[in-house]
């Protein structure tokens, strides 16, 4: 039976992600669990441990944990992989929807002084800390790819990228990069 | 590129974020059996096409995904207002026709 | 040596920096900080180019953006070739090889100039003459040896480079409080206040250095101090504010709505050396919440006869040559004067060593400044008189001066003319901001604002002329931009100019009209324009296309309003009365490059790739494009071609079994209580009843009533459906469905999700598919009592969480298994082993187009078209006949859908078994159709069966399911072919081996 037993292929296996020292650096997020929940969000209690944000465009955070508001009826759950199962145990038998995207998309980090300026080279959003401060999250779009981007840290992104889009992107940025100063 | 108003995100957004979605507030019959061929094609197919403001559906597609309307004024291109979809068109003061 | 005519000291060149260039293929020196018309004009070359029309020589008019004559194209080798650049805007840089245009054989000796004598064939409206001209000739001889050639040759400057463009193109987008366009002393002054309150600025000019005309002051002081130093502290100031971006070599091109600027910023083409990897030029694309536009203004050149002889340009272009290059145009000038700038120059010109034989003012009493300084200097002034006459073949050596048509020749290498000053609205006027005609300023200026834009212009653009007036105007918008309430501040400016009026038109009317140039670059003279007003042009848009002026690649800068003058007076009208013309987008020509950025070769567009891509390019599977989409298309195996390689794979899925990449197919999961009621509404099928773990193939129509889309939608929960649809069609059903659940029905508690890249999806098709699957799943009954036709279980395969369905779109017993896509890859490779054990293959999209063809499963978008019902292609039995409605039931029963002869589907025999059909052919009743006769419809899908070892078709045919049995026609170019009519499927209609 051992032969069965298959491994779990990234995307982004194999590809170069851009970095320059001291500059920007983009990495593949730790791989989680994801899940998009829709419906009320008082429904989901506290049985996520985080409550979901209602206010547009915010993220929260605790530990590994994270809900990302994307739209008013729809939030992006990330957990540990290991939780998987504890986060569809929480919405079990409420009338919502909660659906497995944890191989749909991929997470990428990009931080560095100059993140900000190496994602506005696709992304038409005020990434000034001010318009977008740290906790905020949307989805937008880069160059011709959807993305959802969330600010992290004052310096620091995180971007969730449909699969087959993920080289797209990856390519992108690493084109991108050439023109950010040294 | 304009700028539009999503009322759910409440914050203004690239158009390119946007999809256009044709005419607001045609309303589809509630018992589209009881409905008349003629009335059933002009819900189909007969839309205003004004010069002037038209009140039109947009969806922040890549964004928060709703559905919104948006009153447009057609000649000058300009979103004067956004509103939710279900609500009822907004009456616009002499101030909003010029955009500000 | 760096050139013959380089002054002592001053300017902003480094004179120790030699550097050396080629123009034409002869050497030069120039120095750093010369553009190539300064370095040119300091090694004493004046011509440069050979005008449009008449290949007339022509030197440099300007020092900026809006040289209409010294256009150049510069090659760095390696396709980096740029053509119709102007001299003045290239930086020089070491090594720089730069080529004149527009001449053959070379620019002293044009073959191609054209005399006096032939010249009337080219005046005003020459290319819609000569495209009348043949038709009324009568005569072919004279279109191809004359006409032809001659609107070739003239059609375009410069060449195209033929190599791709191996540069790289940056794209940013940007955003800030305060934009101001334009670094001379307005914008600096409006940046400095506005940086002062904190707010982001971003200062952008389209020279190598800010300062705009400050860099060209020698004499002005500033706040006491000289007006370099206050420029370099200014620079310092802003370059110190963290919040604010300086974009030196930035040209604002294009001013959209809601205060959106586009500014392509020049990053390498002033290097000697660039770093091979930089991106050549950056496109900015900002959005401000204030623009301030200090486009500065342009200065007009005088009309009078022959007044475009290398040697004669622009005044204040000569001060700045003089002034920060450290040029000397000539050594003896000729100053025309119409405006009181004129004078300045003189006095710059005179300090620096050139010999100003003469200022010459066609304004009856001269200008104010005469008294002063001007006459200090001894220079003679002759006020009321022009230029009436130019000698010189290859550069002016005398002008003849005086009134009307007698005067007196005066000896000279270079003449100086100004007709005053044209304020740059170009981006204002893009903006869609109001122009009004000022009669004191004799110009267009701002008069309103469009709506949605919040800007400002200020300085000379808007007609406030002269140093302090600028600074005084840009500080005062600036800080309005931030909000400061009228926060003025004055500056004190010695030896300002304080007059800029000017003349507009011909400054001597009469006389020598056709060789009075206005628009140099397309060389439209006075005589063309009145002769445009003769024939009956009264709008300036018409006399513009009529006559082309403006329309050249400087669009008309120089010339724009001079042509304006002359024609409204021609027509006796006052200027405004005759319009102005459109400024368009780009300000500057803009490369493509610049626009495309990124988006070229592999970045052009995104390529999706499945989670089992990479198997399939291993084994060398051919690809085709589904939308963004790369499907493996068929695996060939040796030298097979395509039609080989797809009668293998049919083959095998019949006999054996076959594997399939599925995972492109569109999924959403539609979860809540009301799932089955939304279905049920969006679909016409009916979905409450349908038992949990099962399937139905579902038909999605408009409200139309036309078939949109199709797939299967298994039920996984009571409240839970995996809804599959069309690869091209997912993005757009979730469209849908949203715009339903959102807008029509948003009582329904129903969540849309996709889900299309959640899943890799591999079918196992054929008769061993359950002998692959079965050593590889657990927890999964595949028996077919267990397991039927369209039912859907959850189970474990290799180990993996996985939705199989029981499904077949081959008309085989298949089962198409959804993992985690991450898993995918490694899924199929063990699906494969097995495959391999029962002699399978692996197929792809064309043989799948086949094996549904035999079964006559339609594809959406090929047997359909938007105009096509369920009832028309046989699937009137999807629809739920309870249902009292769903998305396009009541268009069902409108009269069109319900009349005799739609075109419905059919199967096509052709009576050559052999002959396979062209997919679109029209269908015939008879053969040999005459013209006019209406087709019955048209072949849909045309394939090789080789499980009937026979071609088959489908094709929509009027009233097609009567016709069955009947024989038809197919025209085709190569004649006309028989076919029979038959039902739509070809091998097993009662669905045995389906269920089997
Ligand atoms: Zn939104």
């Amino acid at each position: 039976m051992a032969d069965r037993i298959v491994g779990r292929r990234s995307v982004l296996d194999g590809l170069v992600l851009p970095a320059r020292n001291g500059i920007v650096s983009v990495i593949e997020a730790t791989p989680a669990a994801r899940f998009i929940y829709r419906g009320d969000p008082g429904l989901i209690g506290d049985a996520f441990g985080i409550a979901l944000p209602t206010t547009p465009m915010q993220a929260r955070a605790s530990g590994a944990r994270a809900a990302l508001w994307l739209g008013p009826d729809e939030w992006l759950l990330l957990a540990a992989a290991s939780e998987a199962t504890t986060v569809a145990a929480a919405v079990a038998g409420k009338p919502a929807a909660l659906v497995d995207v944890g191989h749909r998309q991929v997470g990428l980090s990009v931080s560095g002084p100059r993140a900000a300026a190496l994602l506005n080279a696709g992304c038409p959003l005020d990434l000034d800390e001010a318009e977008f401060p740290v906790g905020m999250c949307t989805r937008t779009i880069l160059a011709k790819a959807e993305i959802v981007l969330w600010r992290t840290a004052s310096d620091a992104f995180r971007m969730e990228i449909a699969r087959s889009f993920a080289p797209y992107v990856v390519a992108f940025l690493v084109e991108a990069l050439h023109g950010i100063d040294r | 590129m304009l700028l539009i108003h999503c009322p759910y995100c409440r914050m203004a957004r690239p158009e390119s974020e946007f999809r256009y979605g044709g005419e607001a507030h045609v309303v589809r019959p509630a018992e589209p059996a009881n409905v008349s061929d003629a009335d059933w094609a002009a819900f189909l197919y007969m839309r205003a096409n004004p010069k002037g403001i038209h009140a039109e559906r947009w969806r922040h597609v890549h964004g928060c995904g709703r559905f919104f309307n948006a009153l447009r004024n057609t000649v000058t291109d300009q979103i004067l207002r956004t509103y939710p979809a279900g609500t009822p068109q907004p009456a616009l003061d002499a101030h909003a026709e010029d955009g500000r | 040596m760096a050139g013959l005519h380089r002054t002592n000291g001053g300017g902003r060149i480094d004179r120790k920096k030699r550097l050396s260039f080629t123009f034409d293929g002869k050497s030069y020196e120039g120095v750093a900080g010369d553009t190539l018309a300064s370095a040119l004009l300091a090694n004493g070359v004046h011509l440069v180019g050979r005008s449009y029309k008449y290949h007339r020589p022509r030197g440099i008019l300007s020092a900026g953006a809006e040289e209409p004559n010294a256009l150049v194209a510069v090659d760095r080798g390696d396709g980096r070739s740029a053509p119709n650049l102007r001299a003045t805007q290239v930086e020089l840089y070491d090594g720089l090889v730069a080529e004149s245009q527009n001449r053959w054989p070379s620019l002293a000796y044009d073959v191609g100039a054209v005399n006096g004598l032939f010249s009337p064939l080219l005046a005003a409206g020459f290319y819609y003459k000569t495209f009348m001209g043949p038709r009324l000739l009568g005569s072919n001889w004279a279109w191809h040896k004359i006409y032809e050639p001659l609107i070739r040759r003239a059609a375009g400057l410069g060449k195209a480079p033929t190599q791709p463009d191996p540069d790289r193109y940056a794209n940013g987008f940007a955003h800030c409080d305060v934009l101001v366009v334009g670094a001379g002393p307005a914008g600096l002054a409006a940046a400095l206040a506005a940086a002062e309150s904190g707010a982001r600025v971003i200062l952008c000019d389209e020279q190598a250095e800010l300062g705009g005309s400050l860099l060209s002051e020698w004499s002005i002081e500033i706040d006491g101090v000289p007006a370099a130093a206050w420029l370099a502290e200014a620079v310092r100031t802003l370059a110190a504010s963290p919040r604010v971006t300086l974009l030196p070599r930035t040209q604002a091109f294009g001013y959209f709505a809601q205060n959106f600027v586009a500014l392509a910023e020049r990053l390498t083409d002033h290097l000697a050396k660039p770093e091979p990897s930089a991106p050549r030029e950056r496109l900015w694309q900002v959005r401000a919440k204030h623009v301030v536009l200090a486009t500065g203004a342009i200065e007009r050149p005088v009309v009078f006869p022959d007044n475009d002889r290398p040697g004669i340009m622009l005044a204040d272009a000569a001060r700045t040559y003089v002034n920060r290059y450290g040029v000397r145009c000539g050594s003896r000038a000729v100053v025309v004067a119409a405006c009181d700038s004129g004078y300045a120059t003189a006095l710059d010109l005179r300090r620096a060593g050139v010999d100003v034989a003469m200022i010459v003012d066609p304004r009856p009493s001269g200008g104010s400044a005469v008294s002063g300084a001007v006459k200090a200097a001894g220079i003679a002034v002759e006020t009321g008189a022009t230029v009436i006459a130019t000698r010189g073949r290859q550069r002016v050596s005398a002008v003849q001066i005086g009134r009307a048509t007698s005067g007196t020749w005066v000896r000279c290498d270079h003449v100086l003319m100004t007709g005053g000053w044209t304020p740059s609205v170009h981006l204002f006027s893009q903006s869609r901001g109001k122009l009004a005609w000022d009669e004191a300023a004799q110009a267009f200026l701002p008069a309103s604002v469009a709506p949605g834009q919040s800007q400002r212009s200020v300085g000379a653009c808007r007609g406030a002329f002269g140093i302090a007036a600028a600074l005084e105007d840009g500080f005062a918008a600036g800080g309005e931009a931030v909000g400061w309430a009228a926060r003025a501040r004055d500056f004190k400016v010695a030896s300002d100019v304080a007059d800029f009026s000017g003349v507009l038109g011909a400054s001597n009317p009469g006389a020598h009209e056709s060789k009075a140039f206005v628009d140099f670059q397309h060389d439209v003279t006075v005589r063309d324009l009145k002769l445009a007003a003769q024939e009956g042009f009264r709008s300036i848009e018409h006399v513009k296309r009529y006559t082309t002026t403006g329309m050249a690649t400087d669009q008309g800068k120089t010339s724009n309003l001079n042509a304006l003058a002359i024609v409204a007076d021609h027509l006796g009208k006052p200027v405004p009365a005759v319009g102005l013309t459109t400024f368009r987008q780009p300000y500057t020509p803009v490369t493509f490059g610049t626009i495309a950025g990124a988006s070229r070769g592999d970045l052009f567009d995104p390529v999706r790739r499945t989670p089992c891509d990479g198997w399939a390019q291993a084994v060398g599977a051919v690809f085709e494009d589904v939308g963004a989409w790369k499907r493996a298309r068929h695996f060939p195996e040796g030298s097979e071609d395509m039609h080989a390689a797809v009668a293998r794979e049919c083959r095998i899925v019949r006999s054996a079994v076959g594997m399939f990449d599925a995972s492109t197919l569109g999924k959403i999961e539609v979860v809540g209580p009301d799932a089955a009621e939304f279905l049920e509404r969006l679909y016409i099928n009916p979905f409450q009843k349908l038992g949990v773990g099962r399937c139905r193939y579902g038909v999605l129509l408009n409200e139309a009533g036309f078939i949109i889309d199709d797939g299967v939608i298994g039920r996984i929960a009571a409240d839970r459906f995996h809804v599959t649809t069309t690869t091209g069609g997912a993005a757009r059903v979730l469209n849908m469905m949203e715009d339903y659940a959102q807008t029509e029905f948003p009582e329904l508690k129903v969540w849309l999700t996709s889900t299309t890249e959640q899943w890799a999806v591999i079918a196992v098709q054929g008769p061993k598919a359950r002998e692959v699957l079965a050593p590889l799943v657990e927890g999964v009954d595949l028996d077919a009592t267990a397991f039927p036709h369209m039912s859907v279980k959850a189970g474990r395969i290799c180990d993996v969480d996985a939705r199989i369905f029981r499904v077949s779109f081959t008309g085989e017993l298949g089962f198409e298994i959804n993992v985690p896509a991450d898993y995918g890859a490694a899924v199929w490779e063990a699906v494969w082993r097995e495959v391999q054990k029962h002699g399978g293959c692996a197929y792809g999209t064309e043989s799948m187009h086949v094996l549904r063809a035999e079964k006559g499963f339609i594809i959406v978008g090929q047997e359909t078209d938007g105009t096509v019902t369920p009832d028309d292609v046989g699937l009137g039995w999807a629809i739920g006949k309870s249902k009292r409605d769903f998305v396009g039931l009541r268009s069902l029963s409108r009269p069109d859908i319900v009349r005799s002869g739609r075109k419905q589907l059919v199967g096509l025999l052709t009576a050559d078994p052999k002959l396979v059909l062209e997919e679109g052919a029209q269908v015939t009743a008879e053969a040999k159709p005459r013209v006019g006769t209406p087709a019955l419809g048209h072949v849909t899908s045309a394939y090789w069966s080789a499980k009937l070892g026979r071609s088959i078709a489908l094709a929509l045919v009027a009233d097609g399911r009567a016709r069955i049995g009947a024989r038809l026609n197919i025209p085709m170019p190569s004649g006309d072919v028989s076919v029979d009519v038959v039902a739509p499927v070809f091998l097993d209609p009662k669905g045995e081996r389906l269920n089997g």
